[in-house]
């Protein structure tokens, strides 16, 4: 039930079974509902903002001599990232099933703030839970979902990141199962939510898909995006994978560097094993703990990865790297000021890829970078490391 | 399942009522003391020990039993070291005792090598709070048994979670994780009176248990009543204090 090859799976307490179960039959129910696709489309496209560009980077292009290199413009989103796709889709599933109040982890706040954004717009409570560290590094973000009317929880218990926030949302979860839908932020935990989720995000690949074709008139040769739990990549990813000539590429945080401990290189220098509800690769000590993540980008400072990825890459369909923190920032610096783009610091770690990949291919060949998300966030981040 | 694992659980247990079980972290506050605390536990009524391996991101446990799993983590805390307890305990002592262990702990370990340990050291059962029914087909229950957990919204799933098991069934009193509380949900005895109609096995209720009150209401309907957060925080406030402990346990055991 639920699994992507070995993955996957629903390692969660007894009381979430029925409810996840429950959420599995609306799911299906509603994917084939044309009221519920027509509704969801409706708001992707006036309210997100799609179908987001695929803009060819001419400069960037340039300025690397490799292949023609696109960029996916998911930084163009309402709220300026791709978080906004799964939370459109989860909501409106919450309200069809009657459920009046979500609750959300978040890391760098992206996906707290699409939460708290959608709970506004269709009339629903929202609380959102956040590691105390994460709470201080994306401050500005905190601020948007009190804005937005959303309720957001400090979690200081672990090591106050991601994890413990998914943790403490799980935890509530089990508590306000009967009343309160769980809006998970990427292709994480236990079924259906990395298949529901990327059901939600595939818009991204079917689209890029279709406008690739038309501007280059065939298939890209690589598709580049960064992998903290994976959604944006699985999104765009997922409409490709039976394209075989199509290399799929997933950067991971090298942090400092996967040689020390202070990395979020989860494919590349993890283990098997059992997180967040779902059976994948993990950082872990040897007695099964899970390690703290580091990367300079709160996004993918995550110490597990959605289990397709972990499955994509143990079947060999994609292809999973890593870039350190600083590469990332040479990435971000290099697409500020070639294209006048300011990406995520996420989004920089598949820039920072492109220049390698991209760079080693010819001219005549085409590569998507998934742009999925702005970097107004990480202006203070950014700031700070170069001064220091 | 050896010969030893079935007498322990169901001699002490089975057919019987007005059973108590508690629980303790193990390594909390120090490796050393575990011995000590299943001892006090023992003096002062439990009929069986829950002693859990602490672990990094316990999912299913509140505040209370999250901070117990941090001390014993920052101290010398290993497996290893947790299994030589269990064998000077089985020295003294024929108490049924099972781990409550999170499901990568197991994993990391090497499952079946986890569960011959088990055996060999003479832990009587699993509780295995993120391995519900669908996930544990491959374990190996006849080297040692998981105790089926039963939820408040289990329902039409708990014909399949009590069918063919052994040890005791135990039944999650409360919507949300570990942690004492003033009183627990009534339908609570619903939920038993349906366990009961699918299985011989003593029925246990747990979560939120925190007094001699509530544990005479449970053995109104169940079998036996679980304590856990409300014992760890006495062993968190007296540091171990192995008499605190036993006299707290006597008081709800009633065996004063």
């Amino acid at each position: 039930m639920g699994r992507f090859g070995d993955f996957g799976g629903q390692f969660v307490p007894e009381t979430l079974m029925n409810p996840l179960k429950e959420l599995e039959t609306a799911f299906n129910r509603y994917k084939e509902d044309e009221d519920f696709q027509r509704e969801l489309k409706f708001y992707l496209k006036e309210y997100v903002g799609r179908e987001t560009p695929l803009y060819f980077a001419r400069s960037l292009t340039e300025r690397i001599g490799g292949a023609k290199i696109y960029l996916k413009r998911e930084d163009l989103n309402h709220t300026g990232a791709h978080k906004i796709n799964n939370v459109m889709g989860q909501l409106l599933l919450a309200k069809r099933m009657g459920k009046k109040k979500v609750i959300a982890e978040t890391g760098a706040g992206q996906h707290g703030v699409a939460t708290a954004t959608g709970a506004a717009l269709l009339g629903m409570e929202c609380e959102v839970f956040m590691g105390t560290e994460d709470v201080q590094r994306q401050e500005m973000n905190v601020v948007r979902m009190e804005l937005l009317g959303a309720k957001v929880t400090p979690v200081s218990s672990g090591t106050g990141t991601l994890k413990d926030a998914t943790n403490e949302a799980i935890r509530e979860w089990v508590a306000r199962v009967e009343d309160t839908f769980y809006v998970i932020g990427s292709v994480v935990g236990p079924h259906p939510y990395p298949t529901m989720v990327r059901d939600f995000q595939k818009v991204i690949g079917e689209e890029a898909r279709r406008q690739i074709l038309i501007k280059e008139g065939r298939l890209p040769d690589a598709i580049i995006a960064p992998v903290g739990g994976g959604s944006n990549a699985m999104g765009i990813f997922y409409p490709f994978v039976d394209d075989r000539e199509v290399r799929l590429i997933g950067v991971e945080a090298a942090g400092e560097g996967t040689h020390t401990d202070k990395h979020a290189a989860t494919i590349t220098k993890g283990r098997e094993g059992i997180i967040h509800g779902m059976k994948t690769y993990l950082l872990q000590d040897d007695m099964g703990n899970i390690t703290p993540a580091h990367s300079i980008s709160a996004g993918l400072d995550y110490p597990g990865v959605g289990p397709e990825h972990a499955h994509l890459h143990r079947s060999e369909r994609g292809e999973y790297v890593s870039i350190t923190d600083k590469e990332a920032l040479s990435g971000f610096q290099l697409l500020s000021r070639s294209e006048g783009i300011i990406p995520a610091l996420e989004s920089a770690h598949a820039v920072a890829q492109a220049v390698k990949t991209a760079g080693e291919m010819p001219r005549d060949k085409v590569v998507i970078i998934n742009l999925s998300g702005r970097g107004d966030k990480d202006i203070h981040t950014v700031a700070d490391f170069l001064k220091g | 399942m050896s010969e030893n694992t079935v007498n322990r659980i169901e001699t002490r247990l089975q057919d019987k009522k007005n059973l108590f079980i508690g629980y303790i972290t193990g390594g909390d506050p120090t490796l050393g003391h575990t011995e000590k605390m299943v001892e006090a536990l023992e003096r002062g009524g439990a009929d069986l020990v829950e002693i859990g391996i602490p672990y990094s991101d316990p999912l299913a446990d509140g505040p209370t039993i999250q901070r117990a799993s941090l001390r014993a983590l920052n101290g010398d805390f290993s497996i290893e070291k947790l299994f030589d307890s269990i064998v000077n305990i089985r020295k003294k002592s024929d108490i049924p005792l099972v781990f409550l262990v999170y499901y990568n702990t197991i994993y990391t370990y090497g499952v079946a090598a986890f569960a011959s340990k088990c055996q060999e050291t003479g832990i009587d059962g699993l509780i295995v709070p993120d391995l519900p029914l669908e996930e544990c087909k491959t374990f190996p229950q006849h080297i040692v048994p998981l105790i089926p957990l039963v939820a408040l919204n289990s329902s039409e799933r708990i014909e399949g979670i009590v069918k063919d098991r052994k040890g005791f069934v135990y039944c999650i009193s409360s919507f949300g994780v570990t942690g004492s509380r003033g009183s627990i949900s009534n339908k609570t005895r619903e939920v038993v009176e349906k366990v009961r109609s699918h299985t011989h096995l003593p029925i246990a209720v747990g979560f939120g248990v925190s007094s001699r009150e509530m544990v005479e209401d449970i053995h109104e309907y169940a079998d036996a009543a679980i304590v856990g957060s409300s014992i760890v925080r006495v062993i968190e406030d007296s540091h171990g204090d192995a008499r605190r402990v036993e006299e707290f346990v006597r008081k709800l055991t009633g065996k004063i």
